[in-house]
């Protein structure tokens, strides 16, 4: 033992190595308080840098580890499959049929043909997390509806997705009203894939899981059909601050 | 705790006969007390309640679980309560003695725990190249860590909870903060988990309270029981 006590400093405060030392622990919680802190300042910062960087990366991801990783106060993607095709200008079909008297298909050039509109609103999701004043643009719903004449039997729409297991549904109210969208763009791009692209559903004042993904398929129905999510125990009329239980400002 | 211990500092050699008369005449079977009830209860409600704080997480967080769950309403309840409840049993703890006299040691940091640390940073595994009191510097900087982590969590998890609180972009920087913190978390908990796996008279003394006199020495040979 004699070397040990050797090459103690062997000061007088020090006589025994643990009655002194510095208080690094209580340093050390600061310290990440500190950080902590330091971290919900710094956070739209960090978080723009790390959400093109792990979308990015999420993009060419097999593996899909990187969904695991948290975005932050960004977008999450939330897929309900593992894999999603892709789909493009060649590709890409949106279909409209069910309670009609004329059945379409849009490719996206004749989506992108007919008028757009631009609505900024805060996206929030029922998860918890909101992103501030989020550009979408695209077709009206209540546009494509009148152009292909919806029957006086139909009273709601149901949304098939190409990922091919998402569903959303809307009353025919609510699909008609103006800040509903078949959105092509978001934040002044074309929607990325893993934002839903090339064409995403866009309902500015519902939670965002009514805003579906992947959006190939709009059928005009009789009755409501629960979607994916509600069939999984959330609220079929979504307003944001006014369902799932939650108090947040609505998105209208 | 420790007695007052005059001759600590000397080596074992001078210290007096009647001393080394007393530690050879102790039984075959030399067990060195290490936490007291107390402590032990403290470590394993903050291990409870930070395994459901870790498991309702998972739950929350990764869609395959949240499907297999679901109920999100009762795990988000969960998770938060269980998260608030987190430093209670320290600050009961708080209460004893010997609790408060661990946290004291625990905050402090020699010569002898720089020494530790690089040599960890080294990769030198020879115990004599880590000299350790009743606590080594991986401990300490663990329990420090981990306290503050925790708090940490503990303020942007409010803010989360308590949303008409702060403002935007307050909740959105606590919701990074909180995600991010959390995966840290879960990694070097795991960590602490695993070296405690590695090392079964470590846990037994927190399962039973006592060690090995040998394992005491071989392990933080700077420490005075």
């Amino acid at each position: 033992m004699d070397h040990v006590n050797a090459e103690q400093p062997g000061g007088p405060a020090e006589e025994h190595p643990e009655s002194g030392g510095k208080p690094v622990g209580r340093r050390l919680v600061l310290g990440m308080l500190g950080l902590g802190a330091a971290g919900v300042a710094a956070a739209p910062v960090l978080q723009n840098g790390l959400e093109s960087f792990l979308g990015a990366a999420a993009d060419k991801d097999p593996t899909g580890l990187t969904g695991l990783l948290p975005n932050g106060g960004g977008f999450r993607s939330y897929s309900v499959t593992s894999s999603v095709p892709r789909k493009n200008a060649d590709t890409y079909t949106l279909k409209i049929d069910g309670l009609v008297d004329r059945p379409a298909s849009y490719t996206l050039a004749e989506l992108r043909a007919l008028p757009q509109t631009r609505i900024v609103r805060d996206v929030q999701c029922v998860t918890g997390w909101r992103v501030p004043k989020t550009p979408f643009e695209g077709v009206r719903l209540s546009q494509l509806l009148d152009a292909a004449g919806v029957r006086s039997s139909a009273g709601a729409i149901r949304f098939t997705c190409f990922d091919g297991a998402y569903t959303e549904s809307l009353t025919l109210d609510q699909a008609r009203r103006a800040d509903v969208l078949v959105a092509l763009r978001m934040q002044d791009k074309p929607v990325s894939h893993s934002h839903g692209g090339p064409v995403r559903l866009y309902v500015a004042p519902m939670y965002f899981y009514k805003s579906a993904k992947w959006l190939s398929g709009i059928t005009v129905t009789k009755d409501v059909r629960p979607g994916y999510w509600e069939e999984r125990g959330y609220d079929v009329d979504a307003w944001v601050g006014k369902s799932n239980g939650r108090d947040d400002a609505p998105t209208t | 705790m420790r007695p007052p211990h005059d001759s600590a500092g000397l080596p074992a050699e001078t210290r007096p006969t009647s001393e080394r008369v007393a530690e050879a005449a102790q039984p075959l079977v030399d067990r060195v007390r290490r936490f007291t009830p107390a402590e032990r209860w403290v470590h394993r409600t903050t291990a409870a309640l930070m395994g459901v704080c870790v498991v309702t997480a998972a739950c929350l967080y990764l869609p395959e679980l949240a499907e297999l769950v679901g109920r999100r309403e009762l795990v988000v309840r969960v998770h938060e309560w269980s998260g608030l409840l987190l430093p209670l049993p320290f600050l009961l703890g708080l209460a004893s003695r010997a609790f408060r006299a661990d946290i004291g040691v625990l905050n402090r940091f020699g010569h002898h725990d720089r020494q530790w640390l690089s040599a960890a940073l080294r990769r030198d595994k020879s115990p004599e190249s880590r000299p350790a009191g009743k606590f080594n510097a991986g401990q300490k900087v663990y329990a420090a860590w981990i306290a503050g982590a925790t708090l940490v969590m503990l303020g942007t998890g409010l803010m989360m909870w308590f949303t008409h609180l702060t403002p935007l972009t307050w909740r959105t920087g606590a919701t990074f903060v909180h995600d991010w913190l959390a995966l840290t978390i879960g990694v070097v908990l795991a960590g602490h988990i695993g070296m405690a796996i590695a090392d079964p008279e470590s846990r037994r003394g927190l399962r039973t309270g006592s060690v090995s006199r040998e394992w005491a020495k071989r392990e933080h040979r700077l420490w005075r029981p």
